[in-house]
């Protein structure tokens, strides 16, 4: 087992950030959704860190939208972090597989194993655990899979005691397995030849042929996961990582009075009197949150103002949104970015886009354009 | 010397009040502050020479004997409660008491009915009725819309404001003059009263007693107003100030409003929008922000960071921090959690139509679902912290453990 760190550090990683990010709007109608702040820190960050925090020292990014704007905050970003970071660039999307044909120049300099990300997935990132498990096996590929409570929603992963992956079953009726691609993957270069440069979906044209080959293991995670691309899913992710957080780096979680549960403050935001936080909350920079507030399951993101005696639960406040005195929001409410909340409404599930002034109630679920 | 007389009806009246009648007899809900049928004495009381109140109405002695005595030490004048025992129409029960409206050989008395909240003219009243030689009955008219007119007593006058023809509740159109439910009526308006009686008492026995409910069942404006039209015994003054009637629970935030800018009390106890009536013995937070439209009863509590408005409190209810009540009633020694939110749906008048009156609109709508109204809680009712409680009526002494949204919470 000994230096199998010192050989991660030849280890490349490809994140697959793709799309337009519709299931996160409208949130994703102002910043891509790799930067929107999931526990004040943008989704791709987190990634990133888990990777160089295993050794990674070239991440690739395969965009397809808003490649510039991503470019230059992260650019910035990363380099604090001491990892190159190279744009892939996608004309037409390519799916899941294609960016890895895209970028097959990049991938094959090095005989070594490459990680592949979906970006939307937050974890306890198991890189280390991965590239020493795939050494192990010696195949193909690795993949991550994670344990879900209602198998039937998604496509599960079969394999035998060794790890050893036999099948995929799309949404089985019957009950197979409980396992499901977690979309974090260990891949050899010689992967990359099972892969054209067209869209292509890994999970269907790719995984399924290696597993026939007995070139694919599946290796279980630890801890929770989250798929964080809507707003349902980021609130209940956030849930978890805080939790996480809590067993973890506890200091890093924020404690006073009026606080309940697990909650992160950025330092720059403010909290007035009397109000009550948490548990379940995220509060970003320069957030004010008057008097008497209270916020629960929630996250308020940059330079937004909740004023006073407003009452939110499992909401997402965008960037320098307002919401009015005496509010009520709740029911996985998102406030766009610059979103104003009049005093004394009460929006149940709405999704504001942004730009947008609230005057009247919203009693139940509905998008306000 | 003048008298006044005010039908109150009884228990079995009022059912659109509920559930604020279970608690307390829809004549003495406070509206501003004051109950309803206070402000009828209060209006009567003005005039000098109004020397005794009679109230007519079937609630038991026991409702509404301290009522009456803290009248009489409020206002010094006889104020006597007669209980009719058998419902008898608006016209029977007055009709019944004559030999008591008549004692002391009033010039006149005003007649009004218990759920209508006015700015009343009476003195005005009485002088138009004064100059005409030969009315009996003079009615306080006022404008509505040509719609909502059928809902009402409609009347035509001549030129010289004489009624020509009364229709009580029409099916077409009339007139959108209306009757206001408030008269002044001289003493011979029994004489009238009487040959009306001997008519139904005739056709009651040459029925066998079929189709009327008692031989002394009479109605004030079918058999008594209708057939003194054209007679130019019975006129109408019309008035543009301001009126409703309190039929729906609904209208009671809209006639609280209008009662307040009448008789507005201002406190400075905290940030008020007036119009806003306090009781004194109410302790109130100076963070709170209350109004407009909003009366709080005696012994109400409101805590910090609290918000009301278009809405009435009543007694010893405790509203607790950062709460917000909106178009809703909240009942006596009630209490609403912390961050609650209890909300309402106004039922006011179209302001968009000149003369537009309350809408009455009935309980549930034609597909059986809740009508949006103002929320109501019971006497005694709980609602907990960071709920919400929308457009609901909670009946009294019911702990809620949840939110609630279009829905009546037996």
């Amino acid at each position: 087992m000994c230096g199998t760190d010192k050989k991660l550090e030849e280890i490349r990683a490809l994140i697959l950030v793709g799309g337009y990010g519709t299931r996160l709007r409208p949130l994703t109608l102002s910043r891509p959704k790799p930067l929107v702040e999931f526990a004040n820190k943008p989704i791709l960050m987190h990634q990133i860190e888990a990777l160089v925090e295993a050794g990674v020292t070239q991440v690739i990014l395969a965009v397809s939208y808003r490649a510039e704007e991503m470019e230059k905050e992260l650019t910035e970003q990363v380099s604090k972090l001491g990892v190159s970071l190279t744009f892939s660039h996608e004309t037409e999307p390519l799916g899941t597989a294609g960016p890895l044909a895209l970028a097959r120049e990049l991938l094959s300099t090095s005989s070594e194993p490459f990680f592949v990300l979906n970006s939307d997935v937050i974890c306890e990132f198991p890189f280390k655990e991965l590239a020493r498990y795939h050494k192990n096996h010696g195949k193909e590929g690795t993949i991550v899979v994670t344990k879900v409570e209602e198998p039937s929603k998604y496509g599960v992963v079969v394999y035998d005691d060794n790890g050893q992956i036999e099948s995929f079953i799309e949404k089985p009726q019957e009950f197979i397995s409980n396992k499901i691609n977690a979309g974090m993957y260990l891949l050899n270069p010689s992967v990359l030849s099972r892969i054209e440069l067209r869209p292509m979906s890994i999970e269907k044209e790719v995984f399924p042929f290696m597993a026939k080959d007995g070139e694919l293991h599946a290796m279980e995670l630890q801890g929770f996961w989250m798929d964080v691309g809507q707003p349902k899913d980021f609130l209940t992710g956030m849930c978890l990582y805080l939790t996480s957080l809590r067993q973890k780096n506890s200091n890093e979680l924020y404690d006073g009075t009026g606080i309940v549960g697990n909650v992160i403050v950025d330092p720059t935001a403010k909290i007035g009197k009397g109000c009550r936080i948490g548990p379940n909350v995220t509060i970003g920079p320069d957030v004010v949150v008057e008097d008497g507030a209270c916020i629960k399951r929630s996250t308020i993101l940059r330079g937004a103002c909740v004023r006073q005696h407003a009452w939110l639960d499992g909401c997402i406040v965008g960037w320098r949104s307002v919401v009015g005195r005496w509010v009520r929001m709740e029911n996985c409410t998102v406030l766009g970015e610059d979103v104003i909340v009049k005093d004394e409404l009460y929006v149940n599930g709405g999704q504001v886009l942004p730009h947008k002034s609230i005057a009247l109630s919203v009693p139940e679920p509905q998008i306000i354009m | 010397m003048l008298k006044a007389v005010i039908l109150i009806g009884g228990p079995q009246k009022g059912t659109r009040f509920r559930p604020l009648s279970l608690d307390i007899p829809k004549p003495l809900f406070p509206i501003a502050g004051l109950p309803l049928i206070q402000h009828h004495i209060a209006a009567c009381t003005k005039l000098g020479e109004c020397k005794e109140i009679l109230i007519i109405g079937s609630y038991t002695t026991t409702q509404m004997t301290q009522f009456v005595n803290d009248m009489q030490k409020l206002y010094r004048v006889i104020i006597r409660y007669l209980q009719e025992f058998t419902p008898l129409g608006t016209g029977g029960g007055l009709y019944h008491f004559r030999d008591q409206i008549r004692a002391g050989n009033p010039s006149a008395f005003f007649l009004l009915n218990g759920d209508v909240c006015a700015d009343f003219p009476l003195r005005e009243m009485y002088e138009f009725h004064e100059e005409k030689p030969n009315a009996i009955v003079t009615i306080m008219g006022t404008e509505a819309t040509r719609q909502q007119s059928v809902h009402y007593g409609c009347m035509v006058r001549n030129g010289s404001n004489a009624v020509t023809h009364y229709v009580e509740k029409p099916n077409s159109y009339v007139s959108t003059l209306i009757n206001c439910g408030v008269y002044v009526c001289s003493l011979n308006v029994f004489q009238v009263m009487a040959e009306a009686f001997q008519k139904k008492q005739d056709g009651f026995y040459s029925g066998n007693g079929q189709g009327t409910p008692h031989p002394g069942y009479m109605s004030w404006e079918q058999d008594v107003l209708a057939p003194l039209a054209g007679t130019n015994k019975l006129y109408s003054m019309q008035v543009s100030s301001w009126w409703s009637q309190v039929k729906t629970a609904g209208s009671a935030i809209y006639a609280n409003r209008h009662c307040l800018t009448l008789h507005c009390t201002r406190d400075d106890v905290c940030q008020i929008i007036p119009d806003v009536y306090i009781h004194p013995s109410a302790t109130v937070d100076s963070t709170a922000v209350i109004g407009p439209n909003v009366s709080i009863g005696t012994g109400v509590t409101i805590k910090a960071g609290v918000r009301i408005k278009e809405s009435i409190i009543l007694e010893n209810a405790t509203v607790n921090e950062h709460s917000l009540i909106m178009y809703s009633v909240v009942g006596r020694e009630a209490s609403v959690g912390e961050w609650s939110r209890v909300e309402g749906t106004p039922s006011d008048p179209d302001p968009n139509k000149p003369f537009a009156k309350m809408d009455n609109r009935p309980l549930f709508n034609t597909d059986g679902r809740l009508n949006p109204s103002i929320t109501i809680l019971g006497a005694g009712v709980v609602v907990p912290a960071e709920t919400i409680l929308l457009n609901s009526i909670v009946l009294p002494h019911k702990h809620l453990a949840r939110s609630f949204k279009h829905e009546i919470i037996l």
